[in-house]
């Protein structure tokens, strides 16, 4: 009994550290007790910042995708080798079959002068005034398709030979629109970025409002832990793990609803891309993106506690 | 233990709720400080606690003057003494347990460690058998013991108490008085405030009595004793019937 007297020095002895963690893991249950005890308002703003997290994960996912898809057709691209008029037919197709040899060449189809103007007669609809023409003003043409597995630098080098070659009058590839589209995807890119910024701001707000509400209703709780030499950080540590609870919360449902949405799309995707005799299929998010929206969810949840406990927490002094 | 030395404490409304007090109390004494509610008794409590900081003049608690702990060091100051209020202020979410715990936890002590000063404290007020009940499910004078029993658990050398029985009949208010003397007995400093005088008398302790945030430089009886000489005085000259 006479141990009541002793002076009660911060007990911090062997076993520290394991009272510390035994300390975090209580807390840190409790806080998530709290979450699960009101379970209507806890799931409105996991929803609302699960919502907010998906969206720009949305966005970047179609960028991605298009990447993807845009990717599959710079492949596919043809150059159109126009030849100089004086070339005969005999010799195109001697070219054409030269051509054909090369290891990054798919396919060459060689189209005739005659066939040519045909074809132009047929669809074009000047058939008329085509007839009126002495000679036909058209060259022999190769279409020539690149192997699947040429990258933008091979298919840079193909059309600088083509172009080099003596029959050659001059080559057309179609990469130059896919450039464009490209840089407008990274345009794109960036404005997603920005917007996932701003969206972040916005997820940091609606936790802080959260927890600063939770402060108000626990203002006695926190007076009376004060009153009893809490310090600061002890009183501030349920509502950081509060504020963690629903940001990560926010994260895994924001992964939910991106897979139920690529789920909704594998489908009709999926008949598309059949239409066009493409295997393609919507890529979903990697392992990185998964862990960057639930590390997102989890430091915007942490710090919007953070500062809201912050800012109310010094307010409250024992009375 | 305590030494107040010339201290003055002013509101904000220019009220002075302590008018240049200074008293001691030693180590191991349990002492009373008594007056009419709003002679200074919880200031003066509120100046230990450091829940307010004089306007002027020293507190010193157990050798640290207050004006020299800072506000980042108050947690560490406050875990040194035992607080009793008169609202018992428990955490009405949690048992009777998890209530007592939470200075240890406070404190970092270890869960087993804890767990056995709890029982240890509880056992003192006679509660250990509602450890696991919630507090509103107590009666008033059960969960003033429980508030007891958070103040003692951390075996704190000084115990301050504002108007413990205040909300208690006298037998409960008898009982809290033998638990707090059992803890004098201990070695354990109070410092209690009551206006309960008969009740004071009882346990024969001293005194500090407040008058408008002044010491009272007579005894009670004296004043009382002058009091009624004064009437007496009064109704020979025939000012009163």
């Amino acid at each position: 009994m006479s141990r009541t007297a002793d002076t009660l020095a911060p007990a911090r002895r062997s076993g520290a550290l394991s009272t510390w963690f035994a300390l975090h893991l209580g807390t840190a249950v409790n806080a998530l007790g709290r979450v699960a005890r009101q379970p209507f308002a806890s799931l409105m703003t996991i929803l609302v910042i699960a919502v907010t997290l998906a969206l720009p994960a949305v966005l970047h996912l179609a960028i991605k995708n298009a990447q993807a898809i845009s990717g599959n057709w710079a492949n596919a691209l043809d150059f159109s080798v126009y030849l100089k008029k004086e070339v005969s037919e005999d010799d195109a197709r001697q070219l054409a079959a030269i051509i054909d040899q090369r290891a990054d060449v798919d396919q060459v189809v060689f189209i005739s002068a005659d066939e040519a103007l045909r074809e132009f007669r047929e669809q074009s609809g000047f058939g008329e005034a085509l007839d009126q023409l002495t000679s036909n003003p058209l060259p022999h043409t190769l279409v020539v398709r690149p192997g699947a597995s040429s990258t933008a630098q091979s298919m840079i080098l193909l059309n600088e030979e083509l172009s080099n070659l003596p029959e050659t009058e001059f080559v057309q590839s179609d990469t130059d629109w896919v450039k464009r589209f490209h840089a407008i995807l990274d345009i794109l890119e960036r404005a997603t970025a920005i917007g996932a910024v701003l969206l972040g701001a916005a997820i940091l707000v609606i936790i802080g409002n959260t927890i600063r509400l939770d402060i108000q209703n626990r203002r006695e709780e926190i007076e009376v832990t004060k009153l009893i030499g809490a310090s600061n950080a002890f009183v501030r540590r349920p509502f950081l793990y509060t504020g963690f609870w629903y940001g990560l919360g926010g994260g895994l449902l924001a992964l939910g609803l991106v897979a139920y949405g690529l789920y909704a799309l594998e489908q009709p995707v999926a008949r598309l891309s059949g239409l066009y005799n493409s295997s393609f299929s919507l890529l979903s998010l990697d392992l990185r993106e998964s862990l960057s929206i639930v590390g997102a969810g989890v430091f915007l949840g942490l710090s919007g506690s953070w500062i809201a406990a912050a800012r109310h927490m010094r307010r409250i002094e024992p009375r | 233990m305590i030494r107040i030395e010339d201290v003055t404490k002013r509101y904000p409304t220019g009220q002075a709720a302590l008018k240049n007090l200074s008293l001691t109390v030693e180590k191991g004494e349990m002492v009373f400080v008594t007056g009419h509610s709003g002679a200074g008794k919880s200031t003066l409590l509120r100046l230990i606690a450091l829940i307010e900081r004089p306007t002027s003049g020293q507190v010193i608690v157990d050798g640290q003057n207050t004006r020299r702990v800072s506000r980042r060091r108050i947690p560490a100051y406050r875990r040194q003494i035992g607080m009793v209020f008169q609202d018992h202020r428990l955490l009405y979410d949690r048992p009777v347990f998890d209530n007592v715990a939470l200075p240890l936890i406070i404190a970092g002590v270890a869960q087993r460690e804890a767990g056995r000063r709890v029982r240890a404290a509880l056992d003192q007020v006679s509660l250990l058998h509602k450890e696991k009940q919630l507090p509103e499910t107590l009666s008033s004078g059960e969960q003033q013991r429980v508030g007891i029993a958070r103040a003692i658990v951390s075996r704190p050398k000084l115990l301050i108490a504002d108007e413990p029985t205040g909300n208690l009949d006298p037998d409960l208010s008898l009982e809290v008085m033998r638990i707090f003397r059992r803890f004098n007995e201990v070695g354990v400093t109070l410092l209690i405030a009551s206006h309960d005088l008969a009740l004071i008398d009882q346990l024969g302790c001293r005194r500090i009595p407040l008058v408008d945030g002044s010491l009272q430089e007579d005894d009670d009886e004296d004043v009382v004793a002058e009091y009624v000489e004064q009437l007496e005085a009064e109704r020979a000259r025939g000012e009163l019937p």
